[in-house]
């Protein structure tokens, strides 16, 4: 089987960590061969962040390259816009609406593009946008994001639903395991 | 059974499986999980050294001892171990010796993209190089047999991307062997009568450690297409995979030193043209040529930032993707300083106070990103208070009267005692500002000497920075809450005018730390908020202005009170009190 490339994207500190590790599990247990690549250090800071899953027979580059995302997860809207270039022709984006200003923006240096969802879309991009904060709250942490855009995710691959519960309950802590259920099916069914 | 593992910690299931007792190391991006990990083992005494010199130096006093031992660092931190590196070469081992060192090609979180080969070419201490998590599981334990066979430390490199990517890998059990620890001067004291015989003991094993390169099964050979032949290495090799396949040949090096001369020469004839595929400096490339071989490399690939399979397939033209972009301005993200760091005070005030800082690694650092953009230099750990009294001497009273050095208290107790004594002893009249955020802070909260708890967190020795610095001779030594502006401005302004040196401690835990009990956000009065932007100075990623007025986001902000001090006419307040804005 071809290399197939998920990115996850998103503010340092957003709990992308989390996702990675549960995607991570979820195609190791169904015989994938898979590399997960994550940046340590000073971008955790509030920085923009990315995390690259690969899975397919054989994975050499534990990295994905311009034009090669057949999914990109992101947690913020402008995430979603700059590593838009990294999306293959056909892929398809799966992102929180939530918008962080970054520092330049907070600043006056620089402007917050407006209309970001509609822009992604007009550049011939598959968009499934949503408000993964209102459902997390929902669900009964803000925390649970995560967990929102797992469950969205999982509306676009073949893989039967025990497989996500067991990567979910293998990576999550018992006392939290119902409210990141919820929000992963609040994510799954959102439309 | 496979597991899917972090690079870093392969490496260390690599060194429990391989019998190792005894590990120190200091933290650094992107070395810092292998340590990390390895305190989960309860079979393996480690901790956090003040610096890589201790660590190493402690490591090898545990092989000498006669147990399996590892230090780990990051490339910088194998500088500041480089002394007793090299003469470790002379000394050799009693049981293996393993040193971890972590490159980081693109400077994901570094001061510089230095190539950690350089330092073992010049020590002559074998390296190994693994490309993904299983061979830096295999090379882990590789590296001890190697050690302990040719009687001399073995580096271990990783970067940055087999560092910190997961790949799968399939654990073994561990077995111990321990040495006794037997007295040998000729060997182990390395004076001029005995270091001139042991230097050519190292010259005759590097030769050994090279007839071992040519034959060792971590350098193999994938024979395919013989137009091109690649000799590679580390992640590099993973992106030579991913765009040629098995269409050409690759000589795959997992020993960066000493590299081998016939192998190499084998390979080459077997190849229309060869190229070396190497990150950073042209080592392996610079070794063909010295071979007599017609080689290309950086002539076509950069010396600087790491590589991909793109930029790759791009330079020697194999099949590249492209992507599309928004026709669009699409803002910077670079990190900020948390929401409640409590650094953000101190640099407002030095600012305020238009003061020239000197500064040093860690989070801090971020003090000289804009809008508080109050940083003007940052070299090396411990180079800021060093610098300092030399900015001093060469200024005097114009430079001392707005001249601090502001420094962490891990990077504190690395390297930036001695320069604090240099201050003391030599007498500059110095302003030294210890930013005590009670923990290792950038690369992820690891204890340090002055935390009292060690790294399993623990209950541990507690370094009393007060007393230390009094004991230094320091008269003038005070302790300012960062949170509070009145009082860092006043402690800023005395120490500065003071006609002694002085230190003053800025102390408040880490806003992340998990025992830090945060106040409700805060939020603003719209009413009352005047969009004067006085909030805004601090460069507080909680803080917006929407439509004129600042606005405080209640996911972000951990009620720090810092904006609240700067808002001229009270409009930032508990959450309870102001209205929705």
């Amino acid at each position: 089987m071809e290399t197939k490339n998920i990115m996850i994207v998103g503010v340092g500190g957003q709990g992308s960590l989390l996702a990675s590790k549960m995607l991570g599990y979820l195609l190791l247990s169904e015989g994938y061969d898979v590399k997960v690549s994550e940046v340590h250090g000073m971008s955790q800071r509030g920085g923009s962040v990315v995390t690259y899953v690969r899975y397919g027979s054989k994975v050499a580059s534990p990295v994905i390259d311009k034009g090669e995302a057949d999914y990109i997860v992101s947690f913020e809207l402008l995430e979603a816009a700059r590593w838009l270039p990294f999306l293959k022709a056909d892929g398809q984006i799966v992102t929180n609406i939530q918008q962080i200003d970054p520092m330049p923006v907070i600043t006056g240096a620089a402007v917050y593009p407006d209309g970001l969802v509609d822009k992604l879309k007009t550049s011939g991009a598959k968009v499934d946008a949503l408000d993964c904060v209102k459902l997390a709250e929902e669900a009964g942490s803000v925390k649970a994001v995560n967990l929102v855009l797992m469950g969205r995710l999982s509306h676009y691959f073949d893989l039967p639903e025990e497989a996500w519960m067991k990567a979910l309950e293998a990576n999550v802590p018992p006392k939290f395991l119902e409210l990141n259920k919820k929000a992963f099916a609040l994510g799954r069914d959102a439309v | 059974m496979k597991q899917l593992m972090l690079g870093n910690k392969a490496v260390a299931r690599g060194l429990y499986e391989a019998g190792c007792c005894f590990v120190s190391s200091y933290p650094g991006t992107p070395s810092t999980e292998i340590t990390e990990e390895i305190a989960k083992y309860d079979e393996i005494y480690s901790e956090w050294a003040p610096n890589e010199k201790v660590a190493m130096e402690s490591a090898f006093g545990a092989c000498l001892s006669g147990v399996r031992s590892f230090c780990g660092m990051k490339h910088v931190g194998l500088n500041v171990a480089a002394d007793p590196l090299y003469t470790m070469s002379y000394t050799g081992v009693n049981a293996g010796m393993v040193i971890g060192v972590a490159d980081d090609a693109g400077m994901h979180s570094s001061q510089n993209e230095q190539d950690s080969r350089h330092h073992a070419i010049a020590s002559k201490v074998p390296m190994l190089e693994p490309s993904d998590s299983q061979e830096a599981y295999e090379f882990a334990k590789l590296a001890y047999e190697i050690s302990e066979e040719f009687d001399t430390p073995v580096l271990l490199k990783m970067c940055t991307r087999v560092a910190h990517s997961q790949s799968i890998v399939e654990p073994g059990e561990r077995t111990v062997t321990k040495k006794p620890y037997e007295k040998n001067i000729a060997k182990y004291v390395m004076m001029p009568g005995n270091a001139k015989k042991r230097h050519p003991i190292v010259e005759e094993r590097t030769a050994r450690l090279t007839a071992y390169a040519e034959t060792a099964p971590v350098n193999r050979v994938e024979m395919g297409g013989t137009k091109i032949g690649i000799i590679t290495a580390s992640t590099s090799y993973q992106y030579v995979k991913e765009v040629f396949g098995d269409s050409v040949s690759v000589l795959k090096l997992g020993m960066a030193n000493p590299l081998p001369n016939k192998l190499i020469l084998d390979f080459a004839a077997k190849v229309e043209k060869l190229i070396v595929v190497e990150e950073l400096d042209p080592i392996i490339e610079n070794h063909c040529k010295e071979l007599g071989l017609k080689v290309s490399g950086k002539d076509v690939l950069p010396i600087c930032d790491e590589f991909s399979q793109n930029l790759i397939a791009k330079a020697l033209g194999g099949e590249a993707h492209e992507g599309r972009a928004l026709d669009e301005q699409i803002p910077m993200r670079p990190p900020v300083m948390c929401s409640g760091c409590p650094h953000r005070g101190m640099f407002y005030i030095l600012k305020k106070n238009k003061c020239t800082v000197l500064g040093d690694i860690g989070c801090y650092t971020l003090g000289a990103v804009a809008p508080l953009s109050a940083m003007e230099m940052t070299l090396c750990m411990g180079g800021s208070i060093s610098a300092l009294h030399g900015f001093n001497k060469a200024g005097g009273a114009e430079n001392e009267g707005r001249t601090v050095a502001v420094i962490g208290d891990s990077t504190f107790m690395h390297s930036g005692m001695t320069g604090l004594a240099n201050i003391a002893y030599n007498q500059s009249n110095s302003t030294v500002i210890i930013l005590d955020n009670s923990i290792t802070g950038m690369t992820g909260h690891q204890q340090n000497p002055t935390t009292g708890y060690n790294i399993k967190g623990d209950p541990a020795g507690k370094i009393d920075l007060e007393a230390l610095c009094r004991a230094m001779g320091f008269n003038r030594v005070r302790v300012v809450d960062p949170y509070d502006l009145k009082a860092v401005d006043e402690a800023v302004k005395e120490e500065l005018a003071a006609p002694e040196p002085s230190v003053i401690i800025s102390r408040r835990p880490c806003a992340l730390l998990k025992y830090v009990k945060h106040d409700p956000p805060l939020k603003v009065d719209p009413d009352k908020c005047i969009g004067c932007k006085s909030c805004m100075k601090i460069g507080c990623p909680s803080i917006s202005i929407k439509d004129g007025k600042a606005r405080v986001d209640s996911t972000l902000c951990v009620g720090c009170n810092v904006c609240t001090q700067l808002c001229p006419v009270g409009a930032i307040g508990a959450g309870n009190e102001g209205k929705e804005a």
